[in-house]
């Protein structure tokens, strides 16, 4: 008995002093593993947007920028018409894009989940929707040029075919062009999020609506449509913020001949009008968030995530 | 409410590429029948289901329900409705809408409806969650949701797939009796799929054994109990020994019941064969043995509590069963 009683106490110290160290520990440790994101969104996402909402108050020339606390970025901005001319537009190419692509990303998706059978030829045929995204931005919008230019692929063979007797002008640098673009650059961003969402259902709702005596397009409107909504809204945010921020595809495939807001920001910074472009990308960053929780609003994406 | 309807298989047959799902299968449902298609899985039992519900393309043969052969129909025409194995119910609907759902499907307005629904979820007692969403609800509430949706097109014939599987021992017994009672109240024709013996004996008219695509008996489940025709019938049932009839001087094989074997040889008994204890399961009201005899896979002995306590055994003892000819059942080889 006594053996025992003298084994227990010896290193009772030892014992009390990890005690404590293992109730601090507890009680920090959360905060530590909360930490590494923390800090990296603080650097990455918050810093900078704060930066850039402190420059757009600044005052600038032509030739430096100077710290200071004014609102005449805002104001030259929100009341030229240029600005509200090219919110429209960018808001048509969002609209235009975002209806394109959830036309055929829903087709896609709603083809490969429910048509194709076999789980390798879905993984087969999903893995060919994403060939394009091999190459860069840049290179796939460039060869639509000489494909739709005015003596382009199409225009050619359109013209020997007999169809045409003139090449059709609005091909290449126009609006239709630049929506043509930003359908082939970001409808597989609709697709994937809506493959995800139908390959959830169960597909004995569509069995069961069968039963109650639902025809195709009631299962597809009554059940499969409903169900599909987050994945819907996930797709819809990332085409329009992309669409929303893009610059580039705008100014090639529409020639120089349309704006849009990320066009207006790139020109105001190659103009060294920082503060001007800081205004209005603070304002960009407004209206997308403004719209992205319109969408969160209509559709709960929650148990999607 | 409705009349049901007759339903009757014609040499029925389901085949997956060079795989035999139902070989050929002859049934007759009568009208207003509850009839139980029992069997292990993989014996074609859920693919008959299918085909009578219209969920799967029949093969070869024919599908009469009612009068008419119903094999291009689609299932809303052919006078079913079926109940799923794990309800599928609609996630996105209320109760309401769920039972409404065919309903709406057809075009009835709102009002009228909303209105039907809300009395067939009476029916089966869930009009108090009318509004909730199938997330909400237990296992047990969701199958009376889905019991509900199915019932609302007047089918003659309910089609339930294994309906009871998912629920827990307690709930299965009361849903059984519901469903029993359900039948009774609305006198269509039942048709459930289950691989429990329990439940078919419980609750069928008309009990299906299937094995390998094939029907093995069907017949009232008294009957099945007592005359099994085949080993497989007499093993799938329960509460039987199939034996080698070597061991009783015949040919082939017999069934003999398990609660009909004594142990000893105080009791008279015309046949008696030697074995040692194996197992030994109180049960409560009876005990279970289970004996190494030669000439049978598995022995089985049930005794009643008192019977068993009067001259007790433990395991591995050797003991003596026995039992009268006239328990002995041949089987079909």
């Amino acid at each position: 008995m006594t053996v025992t009683a003298e084994t227990s106490r010896s290193p009772a110290p030892a014992v009390a002093r990890r005690a404590k160290r293992s109730r601090l520990l507890p009680r920090v440790a959360p905060y530590l593993q909360a930490a590494p994101l923390t800090v990296t969104l603080l650097l990455f996402l918050l810093v900078p947007i704060l930066t850039i909402v402190a420059v757009s108050f600044w005052d600038y020339d032509s030739v430096r920028i100077y710290p200071d606390f004014v609102l005449t970025n805002y104001v030259e901005l929100l009341t030229s018409p240029v600005t509200w001319k090219t919110y429209l537009n960018t808001l048509k190419y969002a609209a235009l894009a975002w209806a394109a692509t959830l036309g055929i990303g829903f087709t896609v998706a709603y083809f490969l989940a429910f048509h194709i059978r076999s789980t390798t030829w879905q993984m087969v045929l999903f893995l060919l929707c994403t060939i394009p995204f091999w190459t860069s931005n840049i290179i796939r919008m460039i060869s639509w040029i000489p494909f739709l230019g005015r003596n382009g692929l199409l225009n050619s063979g359109l013209i020997s075919a007999g169809i045409i007797e003139h090449p059709l002008e609005f091909l290449l640098f126009s609006d239709f062009a630049v929506v043509l673009a930003f359908v082939h650059l970001y409808t597989l961003f609709m697709v994937v999020p809506i493959f995800n969402s139908m390959m959830r259902i169960d597909r004995s709702l569509v069995e069961a609506a069968r039963d109650g005596g639902a025809s195709g397009a009631q299962i597809l409107w009554n059940v499969i449509l409903p169900l599909t909504k987050p994945g819907i809204a996930i797709g819809s945010i990332f085409v329009v913020t992309l669409v929303m921020g893009d610059f580039i595809t705008v100014r090639l495939m529409s020639g120089g001949q349309s704006a849009s807001i990320g066009l207006m920001i790139a020109n105001e910074i190659s103009l060294l009008q920082y503060p001007a472009a800081a205004a209005n990308a603070t304002v960009l960053l407004a209206v997308v968030l403004i719209m992205v929780a319109a969408m969160l609003r209509v559709v709960d994406i929650r148990k999607e995530l | 409410m409705t009349a049901g309807s007759t339903v009757e298989l014609v040499k029925l047959r389901k085949t997956y590429g060079s795989t035999v799902a139902v070989d050929g299968i002859d049934l007759r449902i009568a009208a207003g029948s509850y009839c139980c298609l029992l069997g292990p899985s993989g014996c074609g039992k859920t693919s008959t289901l299918r085909m009578i519900a219209g969920h799967e393309d029949i093969s070869d043969g024919d599908l009469l329900i009612g009068d008419s052969v119903v094999n291009g129909e689609p299932p809303a025409r052919r006078g079913t409705a079926m109940m799923f194995q794990s309800y599928a119910l609609f996630p996105h609907l209320d109760c309401v809408d769920n039972v409404a759902f065919s309903l709406k499907m057809k075009g009835v307005g709102k009002e009228e409806r909303r209105r039907r629904a809300a009395e067939m979820l009476d029916l089966v007692d869930m009009g108090r969650y009318a509004g909730r969403l199938p997330a909400q609800l237990s296992g047990g509430q969701q199958q009376r949701v889905a019991l509900a949706r199915a019932l609302i097109t007047r089918p003659g014939v309910l089609l339930l797939d294994e309906p009871l599987s998912a629920l827990d021992p307690f709930l299965r017994v009361r849903m059984r009796e519901e469903l029993k009672r359900l039948h009774r109240d609305i006198g269509i024709t039942f048709i459930h799929v289950t691989h429990s013996q329990t439940e078919a004996m419980a609750l069928a008219d008309l009990a299906v054994v299937m094995n390998q695509g094939r029907i093995e008996q069907a017949g009232p489940p008294r009957e099945l109990f007592n005359r099994p025709r085949t080993a497989f019938v007499a093993r799938f049932i329960g509460g039987h020994n199939v034996i080698d009839a070597g061991v009783i001087g015949d040919a082939g094989r017999c069934a003999v019941r398990a609660d009909r074997i004594r142990l000893g040889g105080a009791h008279p008994a015309d046949i008696q064969v030697e074995g040692t204890v194996r197992s030994l399961e109180y049960h409560g009201a009876t005990v279970h043995l289970g004996l190494d005899v030669a000439g049978a896979e598995e022995f089985a002995v049930v005794l009643d509590e008192a019977g068993y306590f009067d001259a007790p055994v433990a395991i591995g003892d050797r003991v003596r069963a026995g039992w009268n000819r006239t328990d002995v059942h041949p089987l079909a080889s």
